[in-house]
């Protein structure tokens, strides 16, 4: 229930923080760390505007992407305690439970009819498409690395495996959950959440057509998103044993860094040429995948 | 011979009696046209027809860019629907003046490939044709689709149509479809009768441009009014236009960066930008130099402290923005983005009669302030900067280039303007044309190469005023330059050339 907690609460800052080191780091003072929340209650207090060729779908997806969310988050485990959803393979569904979201973005911007949706949703869905490896051979490394396949046990056996080479895969570990959210959260150098140019968009695109209350749903969504994978970045960086006071400031302090280290990465380079993405994605399977390969050789199961 | 075919005039200078040009049958005409297009050196700057009630005129400028002359030809038609052979087959780059003429008087140019709509004038020939019809070229298949953009975009930038046919996220065929802007300015000028009222309306031809606009404008008027200004006035006038320049191409820069979402070179240009426009408002009150240049005199002729106040601003601002350019053209990231994309080819900037830095990026040296020079231009000693790949990279490239060029022209303009007598005059709004009389005038905006040119009446009034920006040309140049890319780069392509809506449209 505290990780549950606690990722709310970071989420609520995530952004904020962003935006200020963006800020920051290009010589301005930039607006307060709450202001992305404070324009969500602005969002939220105001209707909705519907497309006369939109139908169910269009108004449906916002829910059910901040629903596939909040579920996403159950899954996932604090300090010592087990999450509150808990089982043999739950990493699967984390994985589906975010895609599922995904999937009813997409069919909601093919559902406007308009052709800057469309290019977007192809965009999406194909990038998205080549992420997915990267997670899941992740993820089984880390289940051959502690012999288990659930989240819970995962991160509560990850430091106490003994093994050596943990400070590795827990730097790998970070280094590619900050890639994927990167990917998956739509930022630079995948997509630029700041542009107003719609041939160049990705996932701004998609939700072009979104207003008030729904926007604002799809925003939430977004915040809790990065504050999700914070939690896994995390999860490698602290052993579970700690004393859980400590770790609820580190967790804070861990998702304040991710936040600065997005803005610091968006502030001083530019995105990709739309065509590099793939490669770029994919090279991030190919990390995964050599982890994986190194840890059946440790582990022997390799012959 | 040459006395029978076509007159000869310089940039700025004085007019020719409008009956010293020859009206050639249109055959002659036509060869004459081809044979001296056929050459390099030369360029159609402005092709255009006005209504002599029974009949119409052709006038047709070309511009030598070797001996710096510009050749008037000249025929007449009787306005009765018989179709003219088109020149853009032998010479492409007349293809928008004849789109144009066609569009304003119904006149059919036999052969022309892409006879359609420019910009919708209220009293065009065909009025049923309107935006809604516009004859969009199409192509059929299976795998292809179209993406609308505009008129209306996100962002605070102009109307206009584009329209993509893609195969996936490759662009095949872009077509431009601008007229938005339409306000009748060309008409205006020609009725205006007050010189302070024309002034306001050249400098609002293109907000971006307005110093380079209301120059030409200027110059012609002082021209047609058989008058030269006195030195300071002209390096003066050199300064502000080399203002403009360094603030546009620096606030450029900051686009360009934007589009490619590097925060770092976006918001450091801006701030730049920034302080040379204010130096400009510090000097005349407004920050795009409205107001500043004006027939015959100057309400704010430069002083002592003011050239020193420019010289301490540029300094500082060409020290910074040569650091922030270091930065951004070494960084990967960036020129990923930039090289090799929307590459316009030598050839086909050729064809299309590109001006100002699109020809320049593409190893045409095309310069007025270098072929025809103006102002005090014509005492000084420019090196146009040209580049030769063509791509958005070139022309970010040339920009930083320029900027600093640009300083270097200021600074000298400025010693120039030290040692130059100092008279003080205020502006002359009563200057009397000559009439019966015809001239040009050219000046070299940021953007390249803008032409004014007007014919007055046996009263000396304006009877027609001709504008034409250079983004006439170079939106084609666009165009070509995005096929094959992909969608996605067309943001970057266009912000790189940033061709004018209004200017185009008038």
């Amino acid at each position: 229930m505290a990780g549950f907690v606690l990722i709310v609460i970071a989420a609520f800052f995530f952004p904020g923080i962003i935006l200020r080191t963006k800020s920051i780091a290009s010589g301005r003072k930039g607006p307060g760390i709450l202001q992305p929340v404070k324009d969500i209650i602005v969002l939220l207090k105001k209707g909705s505007v519907f497309s006369t060729t939109t139908g169910l779908i269009f108004q449906i997806a916002p829910a059910v992407t901040l629903v596939s969310v909040i579920c996403a988050m159950l899954l996932l485990p604090f300090a010592e305690q087990r999450a509150l959803l808990s089982f043999e393979g739950d990493f699967v569904l984390f994985a589906y439970l975010l895609a599922l979201g995904k999937f009813f973005t997409v069919i909601a911007a093919l559902d406007t009819g308009s052709s800057f949706e469309g290019m977007g949703a192809s965009r999406e869905a194909f990038f998205s498409l080549l992420v997915e490896p990267a997670f899941f051979i992740l993820l089984a490394t880390f289940a051959m690395f502690t012999g288990y396949t659930s989240f819970s046990v995962i991160f509560n056996q990850f430091f106490i495996t003994g093994n050596d080479y943990v400070m590795i895969y827990s730097i790998i570990g970070v280094y590619l959950f900050i890639q994927i959210a990167m990917v998956e959260n739509s930022r630079v150098p995948i997509d630029d959440p700041k542009t107003h140019l719609e041939l160049t968009m990705i996932h701004e695109v998609m939700i072009l057509d979104y207003s008030g209350f729904d926007k604002a749903l799809i925003h939430i969504g977004t915040y809790l998103k990065f504050a999700l994978y914070g939690s896994l970045i995390y999860n490698l960086i602290v052993p579970a044993g700690w004393n859980i006071f400590l770790q609820t400031g580190l967790f804070l302090a861990v998702q304040a860094f991710f936040a600065v280290v997005i803005g610091l990465a968006e502030s001083f380079r530019a995105r990709n040429k739309m065509n590099k993405n793939p490669k770029f994605i994919l090279t991030l399977s190919a990390i995964a995948w050599i982890a994986f390969t190194v840890i059946l050789i440790l582990t022997d199961k390799l012959v | 011979m040459n006395q029978h075919t076509y007159t000869e005039v310089n940039n700025g200078s004085a007019p020719v009696p409008v009956r010293s040009t020859p009206v050639l049958s249109y055959g002659h005409f036509y060869d004459e046209v081809t044979k001296l297009l056929g050459s390099a050196s030369n360029h159609c700057i402005s092709y255009y027809c006005h209504d002599l009630s029974d009949r119409l005129k052709f006038i047709c400028c070309i511009a030598d860019d070797e001996t710096g002359s510009i050749k008037v030809l000249s025929h007449e038609k009787k306005a009765d629907g018989t179709p003219l052979r088109s020149l853009t087959v032998d010479c492409p780059s007349v293809h928008i003046f004849e789109r144009e003429i066609h569009e304003n008087f119904g006149v059919v140019f036999e052969g022309h490939p892409w006879l359609k709509p420019v910009r919708y004038p209220h009293d065009r020939a065909d009025r049923l044709s309107v935006m809604d019809n516009y004859p969009f070229y199409i192509i059929d298949g299976e795998e292809l689709h179209e993406v609308g953009v505009g008129p209306v975009h996100a962002g605070v930038i102009e109307p206009g149509h584009f329209r993509f046919i893609c195969n996936g996220e490759k662009v095949l065929h872009l077509e431009i479809q601008l007229g938005y802007q339409h306000r009748g300015v060309e008409r205006m000028l020609a009725e205006k009768s007050e010189a302070l009222q024309r002034c306001i309306l050249a400098e609002n031809i293109a907000g971006d441009t307005a110093t380079g606009h209301n120059l030409a404008h200027v110059q012609l008027i002082e021209s047609l009014a058989g008058i030269e200004v006195y030195e300071a006035l002209q390096i003066e006038r050199c300064i502000a236009l080399e203002m403009e320049r360094i603030a546009v191409h620096i606030g450029d820069t900051a686009a360009l960066c934007g589009d490619v979402a590097y925060q770092l070179g976006q918001v450091t240009c801006e701030a730049l930008r920034t302080m040379v426009i204010n130096t400009t408002q510090s000097w005349c009150g407004n920050r795009f130099g409205k107001g500043l240049i004006r027939p015959g005199g100057s309400n704010y002729p430069l002083t002592g402290e003011m050239a020193d106040e420019i010289l301490g601003n540029l300094a500082d601002v060409e020290r910074r923005y040569s650091n922030v350019t270091d930065c951004i053209y070494s960084l990967p990231s960036v020129l990923g983005r930039f090289e090799d994309i929307g590459t316009v080819t030598r050839q086909q900037a050729t064809e299309i009669g590109a001006v100002g830095m699109t020809a320049r990026t593409c190893g045409i040296m095309r310069d007025t302030r270098k072929t025809h020079p103006f102002q005090h231009y014509k005492n000084f000693q420019i090196d146009p900067v040209t580049l030769e790949t063509g791509d958005v990279l070139a022309r970010g490239m040339l920009r930083a280039l320029e900027v600093k060029a640009s300083a270097g022209i200021i600074r000298g303009l400025i010693d120039a303007w030290r040692k130059a007598e100092k008279t003080v005059g205020k502006p002359d709004y009563d200057l009397r044309l000559i009439p019966d009389s015809f001239a040009v005038s050219m000046t070299e905006g940021w953007r390249g190469e803008i032409c004014h040119t007007a014919v007055t009446d046996s009263m000396g009034n304006i009877s027609h005023y001709k504008v034409k920006d250079p983004s006439l040309h170079n939106w084609l140049a666009l165009a070509l330059a995005v096929r094959n890319q992909e969608i996605s780069d067309f943001p970057v392509c266009n912000k790189s050339f940033n061709l004018s809506y209004c200017g185009h449209d008038l």
